[in-house]
């Protein structure tokens, strides 16, 4: 067989064969939502293949051209160079405009997964010892895929673009002490600025995709080292792993998730316009359209721009402006809080043991709680960057809707934490109702009888 | 069904899929070949991919061994003894180290100037701010031209009409734009100490939103009230563009503006403050 002469070859010379040996029989615990993480895995595989391709065509420049291309309504119409490689891509490459709505969708789908999968580590505890190095790395990975999503939405110039541009510059502006000067650099200079698209590119293409194939390497590289959580289960124990084989039976799973996931894209990115920038228009910095809303990931910050109060802080003819609360210190809070989420748990619980078994959400009701109320807090503010579009669907007054979200910021969060509260509860006393099995009794071959412990994971009080 | 019809149904399937897999492909390099339909060429990669998906995911569920497997964790932490064998074996280094401070103090210097040193090409980066976000291109007698570069004249807009103008020479300039509304046919005096800055009914204010940047673009003419579309502070027209409600602290700065003799809008001077979005020693 050649694989075995392949295999044969490359052991002669790097002695791989027993590391290979384990790899291939490393053991995949069976849960669905352990397919999260592995669906983001994917949907950035699928934005480096569809980025590449899209790589080949775009222009970062900012040179003013005049459009002839094939889009008959901007026929005429002055733009940038990248605005112009855009809608080349999407009327005239062929197959230009499926990979650009793949390329948006996947974006849109990896931090959707990735958020995805911090909330299944979250409420199931995955977090703890051993695993707090494995969650910063993965907060990390958030703000890296955020990131790289708004500097790929930066990118085509279009008006829609220049506005998340402009705020974005806004809130660097906001910042203390060094915010002129940050901005100033960020952007080569003043609004618009002529240097900020070739520094996004390099940015969206480079320098945040190597950032997270290398803190992705290091999250799998750590995850094969400490092996899988599980949860607990008959046979299941906080010192063995209970699943199935990487070899063949989950590659094969895992082959057909990622297939499965690009299928999914490549569907909408064929069937689901997105990101249309032949309608935005090019940018113009004097133009604006009622409406204007950011790709999903934004939303909540957005809505902090938006809700949050006119104050802002003046001292000795200084200030802070008011983004700067909206737009630097709530986010700031938001990740600061993630990061050290593993270790306030442990300080609290006084719980420092390894933890190999998940916890149920119900079973840890304070934590469970904790996290609604956190997921209710960034749902509002994701609905209030909407407000302008609710109040012209629903026929309601900006300003109204806007006090409401503002209320509901502070009070739906303790209620639906209060809530979970009583529904844990619910739960774990329906647990204990059911009748348990005192005992399991299992036959072996020999025709004997063994007793079989259930090692862990009853429920906690 | 018995086990081996369960297999064979299942070796189909996969068979189906892929064989459905490799058609859509096909026909998706077909349809590239004939010049390309998106939407086609979404649903055919889906089915070429699917049908793989598919595929793939019945062989791991209904062909391959389901185990389930039980692999036994390693302890993470080593032993005390390998740790006590590392720490012995960093001392050496360390030991040396500690006999020679002085050199340990110099390589901090070193690298530390190195590491200033290598921060000074971050300036290239971008322009010294210097006074560019206190000033505008609008100087005292700039004409006011519409976005065409055509001058406004007294008689350009009708009272409610708006209007966005650049000065003179620095169309699309963005810091700039500006708003120009007729509010009323006679002078108006938007705050005391602007007795002569709306000559005609024609005030102006800075079209950079002050909380966040954006356009100011909508006027509402029956209430008299700007709103900034991005995040919805909305500012009061007659009263000096005072803001009423959203996030934005401040007035939008107002231009004041004169007729010429030939009855076209000129700027008075500059804006007085800086305009748009606040920045820490704005107030200096």
């Amino acid at each position: 067989m050649i694989i075995q002469r392949v295999a044969r070859w490359i052991d002669n010379r790097l002695g791989a064969s027993r590391a290979a040996r384990t790899t291939l029989n490393k053991v995949f615990p069976d849960h669905w939502s352990f397919m999260l993480g592995e669906v983001a895995l994917y949907c950035f595989v699928i934005l480096v293949l569809t980025g590449v391709y899209l790589t080949f065509f775009f222009t970062p420049g900012t040179k003013e051209v005049v459009y002839h291309g094939s889009y008959a309504p901007l026929d005429g119409v002055k733009m940038s160079q990248a605005y112009e490689s855009v809608l080349r891509i999407s009327f005239d490459v062929r197959a230009g405009l499926v990979m650009r709505q793949i390329h948006h969708w996947a974006a849109l789908m990896f931090v959707a997964a990735v958020i995805a999968h911090l909330m299944r580590i979250f409420f199931t505890g995955a977090f703890r010892r051993p695993r707090e190095i494995n969650w910063m790395i993965g907060v990390t990975l958030l703000i890296l895929a955020i990131a790289n999503g708004f500097t790929g939405y930066s990118l085509p110039d279009d008006q829609l673009s220049g506005t998340g541009l402009r705020i974005a510059y806004s809130v660097v502006l906001s910042v203390p002490v060094a915010g002129v000067w940050t901005a100033f650099l960020i952007f080569g200079g003043e609004f618009p600025g002529n240097e900020v698209l070739t520094r996004f590119f390099v940015i969206h293409i480079l320098i945040i995709p190597v950032a997270i194939a290398v803190l992705l390497g290091a999250h799998l590289a750590i995850l094969v080292r400490q092996k899988h959580t599980q949860f607990p289960g008959r046979g299941r124990a906080n010192t063995n792993v209970v699943g199935a084989r990487l070899w063949p039976t989950f590659m094969a799973k895992t082959l057909g998730l990622f297939f499965l996931t690009f299928a999914v894209l490549a569907a909408l990115g064929g069937l689901a316009q997105i990101n249309p920038v032949w309608i935005w228009g090019p940018f113009e910095p004097a133009a604006v359209s009622a409406g204007s809303q950011p790709d999903w990931y934004v939303g909540w910050l957005e809505g902090s721009l938006r809700l949050f109060p006119a104050w802002e802080t003046r001292l000795f003819g200084f200030e802070i402006p008011n983004p700067f609360y909206s737009g630097v210190v709530i986010p700031g809070i938001t990740f600061m809080l993630l990061y050290a989420w593993a270790f306030l748990e442990a300080r609290v619980t006084k719980d420092y043991e390894e933890h190999h078994l998940l916890d149920r959400p119900r079973d840890r009701p304070v934590r469970t709680s904790i996290g609604v109320a956190a997921l209710t807090f960034y749902v509002i503010l994701f609905a209030a960057g909407g407000n302008d579009v609710l109040a012209a669907r629903f026929d309601i007054s900006v300003n109204l809707i806007t006090w409401v979200f503002r209320i509901f910021l502070l009070v739906l969060p303790p209620l639906t934490a209060l809530l979970t509260y009583r529904l844990c509860r619910e739960l774990q006393a329906r647990d204990h109702e059911k009748p348990r099995p005192t005992a399991v009794l299992e036959r072996t071959q020999s025709g004997g009888y063994v007793e079989v412990e259930e090692p862990a994971g009853a429920p906690r009080a | 069904m018995s086990a081996p019809d369960r297999e064979r149904r299942a070796v189909n399937q996969v068979a189906v899929a892929f064989g459905v897999s490799a058609l859509a492909s096909l026909g998706l390099a077909a349809v590239y070949w004939q010049g390309g339909q998106n939407q086609v060429e979404g649903v055919l990669l889906a089915i070429a991919l699917g049908g793989l998906g598919y595929g793939f995911v019945v062989v791991a569920r209904r062909l391959l061994p389901q185990g389930p497997y039980t692999e036994e964790r390693d302890v993470l932490p080593s032993s005390e003894g390998q740790v006590a064998a590392f720490e012995t074996d960093l001392e050496r280094g360390e030991g040396w180290l500690a006999r020679r401070g002085f050199l340990l103090k110099m390589l901090g210097v070193a690298a530390g100037a190195l590491g200033v040193a290598a921060l000074f090409p971050l300036r290239s980066l971008g322009p010294n701010p210097g006074n560019s976000l206190r000033r505008t291109k609008w100087r005292r007698g700039s004409l006011v031209v519409d976005e065409q570069g055509e001058p406004v004249r007294v008689r350009t807009l009708e009272v409610g009409g708006v209007l966005t103008v650049f000065p003179e020479g620095h169309l699309e300039r963005e810091d700039s734009q500006t708003l120009l509304i007729r509010i009323s046919d006679e002078n108006v005096v938007t705050r005391k100490g602007r007795e002569d800055w709306a000559p005609e009914g024609y005030v102006a204010y800075s079209k950079v939103c002050t909380h966040a940047g954006c356009p100011v673009g909508l006027y509402q003419q029956d209430v008299k009230r700007l709103l900034c579309p991005c995040h919805q502070s909305s500012f009061d027209a007659v009263e000096g563009a005072r803001p009423m409600f959203g996030p934005a602290t401040r007035s939008l700065p107002q231009l004041p503006l004169m007729v010429d003799d030939n009855g076209l809008l000129r700027a008075q001077d500059d804006y007085d403050e800086p305009i748009g979005p606040g920045f820490w020693d704005r107030g200096r």
